[in-house]
């Protein structure tokens, strides 16, 4: 005879509250760190944002408003919008070039896939500054780049390929792109490609599968590369500075102006509050949303 | 005969390994096909085959006709239940089942009906909303099944669906399956390694080897008439026993001589002539052990040996009895144990018998095929002996 199944095991019970309550002791010594070196320093450079600034460079007495009006300087809403679609438009660029490198790093030969990281890790063993000169050199009129394209009639003779946005854009590819790999990676080599062979089997075309099955099952890697290539490009300064020229300023620029050549400390600490809320800000957005649809994947378990 | 699911001369070779040779065999419309044999036989290749997972490097495969051995895996009319289930983690239970017909574009509200059906059909519908982490191995699986049923695939294909299970949830999976396929009708092609499985739902078996089908059959010829050694040790317990036909007797019987054994009778299906080798086997539960001599019976094979080892099983006990140069595999059942039925020990002298039909002659032997039948060690039984 043939009869359905009355029970089924359900998964294990989560574990007792009691224990959960005491979890936050763990958490203490990361909690200090962190309200050490980055809540209690973050709160210091907001409350500088709100003080005088004094004649040599320093912080006067009192409290004053006068810094955050001085925030309306007109070319500031330029300066802003320029730095946010150049960390953007880099960060579409590092994900639309990192996922499909990931991803083939991932599928590489066993034997390849060692030397096919290190390649993409050793510009690092070179100085951040060093590279950055190099491209310099490279994007320079007089430069090899520029020859070779104007030789092949690629590009004439009075078009500038340094000091402008496209040049910031192109170096902070250049560097935050192995930053986007190496997260993608990582997930794109723990990912089960059985999964893929499942979507298409169901009739999903190679694409389809990609799409439905693999970006979503590395989504946390992705969002960690969005992270780490963005807010890296919110506050770049170096870059815009070697290769970017006046035409080309972010806000780390005026930052480090306001800082090192106008010795306003209260005016580079209420752009930097300016630059730090803009970062948590999505974050934080972020962090709700994903609580949010973390909390409705786990329901209650019924009674089968 | 309708042919449905047609391999031609099927070959893979991944390197050096041939793990399909030469492979050719028809499934009919609405069979539950299985393809068994152990880990490396090429089994879960010819599946992945039939998916579109692998190429062949020669052959044809054909359904209905149609020929798919060149078309991708998303243009085949056949869907696949994974030994890991495969089930996507980042949708629910409904979103699973509901893949292929979003693929296909297929309408929502028809979507959500069909996907109802198959909810029914597993009876999950209160654990439509659960992610696959929420859920157990045996109900991972039952929603493998419905996300791949519910693309009406001409062929379902299942590739050891049940190893992940325990025990007693792969026996009441197997019947679940079964029942599957009565209702939907679909043809199923199951690979398993596992012979009770594949015996106990499987309309016929095609038994593998090396890459090679060594016989197709229903349940009951592989196991009754197995054509090759490796089919007889690897489906149930057998012992083997090499001989000559030394005359022929009443048309269909011959008379073997066995090194150290008197002659035995055979029935003989294979029409051998007095000094053909033979190659002989008979299954340990066809065979009679009693502690006093049986009654003549000219049918019946009688030979004496001495038990060596005793293994009491609940529902039959198994006995290992040492006769000149052979060690025999003898299974029995018990009728009113205990009550006059005299218990067998170690070192007792018994007689087996066995009607002259159930031995079974082979057409291919392999002598490394004898080690797949198990046997306890020569060790623990010298110990026991002294």
């Amino acid at each position: 005879m043939k009869t359905a199944p009355s029970s089924v095991r359900e998964p294990p019970a989560r574990r007792p509250d009691r224990w959960r309550s005491h979890e936050w002791i763990v958490t203490l010594p990361s909690l200090g760190w962190l309200l050490a070196l980055f809540i209690a320093p973050t709160l210091i450079v907001f409350s500088i944002a709100f003080k005088p600034a004094d004649l040599f460079g320093g912080v006067g007495p009192g409290w004053t408003l006068d810094t955050l009006r001085s925030l309306g300087n007109p070319n500031y809403p330029a300066i802003v919008w320029r730095t946010l679609w150049l960390s953007l438009a880099t960060t579409a660029v590092c994900l639309l070039v990192g996922i499909p490198c990931g991803y083939y790093l991932a599928r590489a030969p066993i034997r390849w896939r060692n030397t096919l990281v290190m390649l993409t890790v050793v510009p690092f063993w070179t100085s951040f500054l060093v590279r950055i000169f190099a491209w310099k050199h490279l994007l320079h009129p007089e430069g090899p780049v520029r020859r070779v394209l104007t030789a092949l009639g690629l590009c004439d003779s009075a078009a500038t390929l340094l000091y402008n946005p496209g040049a910031v854009l192109l170096v902070m590819i250049y560097t935050y792109l192995p930053f986007a790999i190496l997260p993608i990676y990582a997930a794109a080599e723990k990912f089960d490609y059985q999964l893929i062979e499942a979507a298409t089997d169901l009739g999903a075309t190679r694409w389809r599968a990609f799409r439905s099955v693999f970006l979503p099952g590395i989504r946390v890697a992705i969002f960690t590369a969005v992270l780490v290539v963005f807010i890296p490009c919110l506050g770049s300064f170096v870059i815009p500075d070697v290769v970017g020229g006046p035409s080309a300023e972010m806000i780390g620029n005026k930052i480090a102006q306001r800082a090192f050549s106008d010795r306003n400390l209260p005016h580079a600490a209420a752009l930097s509050a300016l630059l730090t809320l803009a970062v948590l800000a999505p974050l934080i957005v972020a962090w709700g949303a994903r609580n949010r649809s973390g909390r409705r994947a786990v329901p209650v378990q019924e009674a089968s | 005969m309708s042919e449905f699911l047609e391999f031609e001369n099927v070959s893979k070779s991944f390197g050096a390994i041939r793990a399909v040779d030469g492979v050719s065999f028809s499934v009919k419309r609405g069979e539950f096909f299985s393809l068994l044999g152990p880990s490396g036989c090429g089994k879960t290749t010819l599946l992945r085959i039939v998916a579109g997972f692998e190429q062949p490097d020669a052959g044809r495969v054909r359904l209905d006709g149609q020929d798919l051995t060149d078309l991708p895996p998303h243009q085949r009319p056949v869907n696949t239940v994974f030994q890991s289930y495969a089930l996507f983690p980042h949708l629910s239970v409904r979103e699973n089942i509901a893949f292929g017909l979003r693929v296909a574009g297929r309408p929502r509200r028809e979507i959500r009906e069909e996907v109802d059906k198959m909810l029914r059909l597993i009876r999950m519908e209160d654990q439509a909303h659960k992610k696959p982490a929420q859920i157990s191995g045996g109900q991972k699986q039952r929603v493998a099944v419905a996300r791949a049923l519910i693309n009406r695939p001409r062929v379902l294909l299942l590739d050891e669906p049940l190893a992940a299970l325990d025990l007693k949830l792969r026996q009441h999976m197997l019947l679940e399956l079964d029942l599957i396929h009565d209702e939907v009708g679909i043809t199923f092609l199951y690979v398993t390694h596992d012979q009770t499985e594949a015996m106990s739902v499987s309309d016929r078996i095609a038994v593998m080897n090396g890459g090679r089908v060594e016989q197709i059959g229903t349940p009951t010829e592989v196991y009754e008439a197995p054509r090759s050694s490796f089919v007889a040790a690897f489906i149930g317990d057998t012992n083997f026993f090499d001989g000559v036909v030394t005359a022929l007797e009443d048309h269909d019987y011959c008379r073997l001589s066995i090194q150290g054994l008197p002659d035995v009778l055979c029935y003989n299906d294979k029409q051998n002539q007095p000094g053909d080798p033979v190659h002989l086997i008979v299954r340990p539960e066809k065979f009679r052990i009693s502690p006093e001599p049986p009654p003549a019976d000219p049918r019946r094979n009688t030979l004496e040996g001495v038990v060596e080892d005793v293994i009491y099983m609940g529902n039959h006990t198994r006995y290992w009895v040492r006769l000149d140069g052979h060690r025999l595999a003898v299974f029995q059942q018990h009728r009113r144990f205990m009550l006059d039925e005299k218990p067998i020990r170690w070192n007792d002298r018994v007689w087996l018998s066995w009607d002259a039909n159930d031995g079974y002659m082979l057409e291919r032997y392999n002598v490394s095929d004898e080690r797949l039948v198990q046997r306890p060690p020569d060790v623990l039984t010298t110990t026991k002996s002294t």
